[in-house]
């Protein structure tokens, strides 16, 4: 991402020195939008630029090198990373990978079902039911932790992968954006036809509307997937076995041990980078037949 | 021939509730279920018998409103709210005038580059705010510092980031830089959506793309800028990992810095769960009394307007 970051902004950088030559320039560049829309972008990739070069810093080098000059460890450091505690910073890598991927792919599911149900019926209940589920939105995680963590602690399964996974399939969001995919993706005259054909409801929703609502899945699966991935409240309160720890949990207690020696700054970084790398490669690959603006909500129409 | 063509319309009538039942299952047993026995712990507390000992000494009784009473008074409750206000204050407007104003940018005619600045403002939201916060309180630690670097070899003062007043900005800082891409994209596509024919009688008016972004563009966009300010008020009263995560880094952080901390700290550290649940139940309740009651001053404008 940062190579791309500097390959792309550099002739932007060689722009701006152009204001010099007059209005030709300033009547094909709106100049005001784009200084500020890099500034932003610097504002942005800041901080991930400084940690693409802290990790290739040896932990001598991190204190002692301007902090934006590249050092040569690289390699050491994530070798250093992943005999730390006998890998266990790619079984917190794996376990994130399994919360958030299979965790967003039930949510994916079960928002699917949910959405196309309140968006093509009517029946008795459908506003309070949709009114109901939006308002796990303004439940603070940490009020329903507690008691989740309470119950999960009674049903005995504290401390399991299970009890991080189940709280997070129901997402309020994705049903509130699988709904309004629905309602627009899919006619109801096509469900009808389909009823004339003596197609089951259940038919008609896996067979003919499902894959008319895969653009719009695709964002409830991206958005559950860095919320479940970049969760750290719910794994945090749960877990206590670090070989279940998703990476925000394990990050956390890694920069918890190594605030006293400065010696472990550099297993943070590192991790902290390599953490930073799938989602980032994730955006990257979808944007390809993805949009940024169908997160909030927006259908073509 | 009635048959089916019965069986069909019982089938048609059943289906949406059989499709909605994953999800009010799920309802139930991690969202109802647990709001409801918060509430219930709230109203208890553990009566101890004796010396303490034994199996029927320690016994749950109902406390009515001692735990509220107790959480109200409570000067770490009541400090970790003020500090909430003051990040607040800081994080939402700060926040929603950058996304509004990088939403309009991107949005203006002959703007270069958008697309790579857009998923550059757009990239904080797909890191998890723990990586966040530590990536930032690494920025903020004057030996790893490039800022500290550049303070000293100009020979200006260096603050302490991680202390005093500094540390809100510190704190808002990561909300702020977390938060701005995804609300910019929110703004951004309602901007999109505005047809092009408002904006020609404007631009033949000759108004210049200042005015038209003040008098015609935020207006228009006023619904998303409510949704937007409705998802920062919740997320600002919820803050939790980012203080969390700066605290190895200083000492100036108190393990109930905010109100969620508190909760936190007085269900695991303390181990007082009746606590707990009744200091949970009071963020909820205020999250739900601001949150609404902004919707609804934000409706009452709306229908003024449209009736002017």
């Amino acid at each position: 991402m940062s190579s791309l970051a500097v390959r792309k902004a550099a002739p932007a950088a060689g722009t701006t020195p152009g204001t010099a030559q007059g209005p030709p320039l300033h009547r094909r560049i709106a100049l005001v939008p784009t200084v500020t829309l890099l500034l932003g972008a610097l504002y942005c990739l800041l901080p991930v630029a400084w940690v693409v070069i802290a990790s290739t810093k040896s932990g001598h080098e991190l204190f002692s090198t301007f902090t934006f000059l590249p050092g040569s460890g690289f390699t050491d450091n994530v070798k250093e990373l992943s005999t730390y505690r006998d890998g266990v910073y790619w079984k917190w890598m794996g376990n994130s990978a399994l919360y958030a991927g299979l965790g967003a792919l039930l949510s994916t599911a079960v928002s699917a079902v949910s959405g196309y149900a309140l968006a093509i019926y009517r029946f008795r209940g459908r506003e309070t039911l949709f009114n109901l589920l939006l308002a796990g939105v303004l439940m603070p995680p940490v009020i329903l932790a507690v008691p989740q963590y309470l119950l999960m602690a009674k049903a005995d399964l504290t401390g399991s992968q299970l009890s991080v996974l189940l709280p997070q399939i129901l997402a309020p969001y994705g049903v509130y954006l699988a709904r309004i995919y629905a309602a627009a993706a899919v006619p109801s005259d096509v469900v009808e036809a389909g009823r004339m054909d003596g197609a089951s409801e259940w038919r008609i929703f896996t067979r003919i509307a499902l894959p008319m609502m895969v653009p719009g899945l695709v964002t409830v699966f991206l958005f559950q997937f860095v919320a479940v991935w970049n969760n750290f409240l719910l794994p945090y309160i749960m877990l206590s076995d670090d070989e279940k720890f998703p990476l925000t949990v394990g990050l956390y207690t890694l920069l918890e041990q190594g605030s006293n020696t400065p010696a472990l700054y550099t297993l943070v970084i590192t991790g902290a980078f390599l953490a930073v790398l799938p989602l980032i490669a994730l955006f990257l690959v979808v944007q390809r037949f993805w949009s940024l603006d169908l997160l909030s909500g927006a259908v073509k129409s | 021939m009635t048959t089916p063509a019965h069986r069909r319309s019982y089938g048609v009538k059943g289906a949406p509730y059989a499709f909605l039942l994953p999800a009010t299952i799920l309802f139930c047993l991690f969202f109802a279920l647990p709001i409801g026995y918060a509430l219930w712990l709230s109203f208890r507390k553990v009566h101890v018998s004796g010396l303490g000992l034994g199996s029927g000494a320690r016994q749950e009784v109902w406390a009515g409103f001692q735990n509220y009473t107790a959480a109200l008074t409570d000067d770490e409750l009541l400090g970790g709210a003020l500090h909430v206000l003051g990040y607040g204050c800081i994080v939402v407007p700060v926040m929603l005038g950058l996304a509004l104003l990088f939403a309009l940018m991107l949005d203006a005619d002959k703007v270069r580059l958008a697309p790579f600045t857009r998923l550059a403002i757009f990239l904080p939201y797909a890191i998890p705010g723990v990586v966040a916060a530590l990536l930032w309180g690494f920025l903020y630690l004057p030996d790893v510092s490039p800022f500290y670097f550049v303070l000293a070899k100009l020979g200006l003062p260096q603050p302490d980031l991680l202390d005093g007043g500094p540390l809100y900005l510190a704190l808002s800082n990561i909300a702020v830089w977390g938060g701005t891409g995804f609300n910019m994209i929110v703004i951004y596509t309602a901007l999109q959506a505005i047809p092009a024919e408002v904006y020609e009688a404007a631009e033949l008016d000759g108004a210049t793309p200042l005015q038209i972004a003040l008098r015609i563009k935020i207006p228009m966009v006023a619904p998303s800028l409510v949704l937007t300010f409705f998802f920062s008020i919740i997320a600002t009263l919820q803050v939790y990992n980012e203080p969390t995560t700066l605290k190895p880094l200083t000492n100036s952080l108190p393990t109930t810095w905010s109100p969620l901390m508190k909760v936190y700290q007085d269900a695991f550290g303390k181990g007082d769960i009746y606590a707990a649940a009744a200091e949970a139940t009071l963020i909820a309740f205020v999250t739900l009394v601001l949150s609404f009651g902004f919707l609804r001053a934000a409706n009452r404008r709306n229908k003024q307007e449209a009736a002017r």
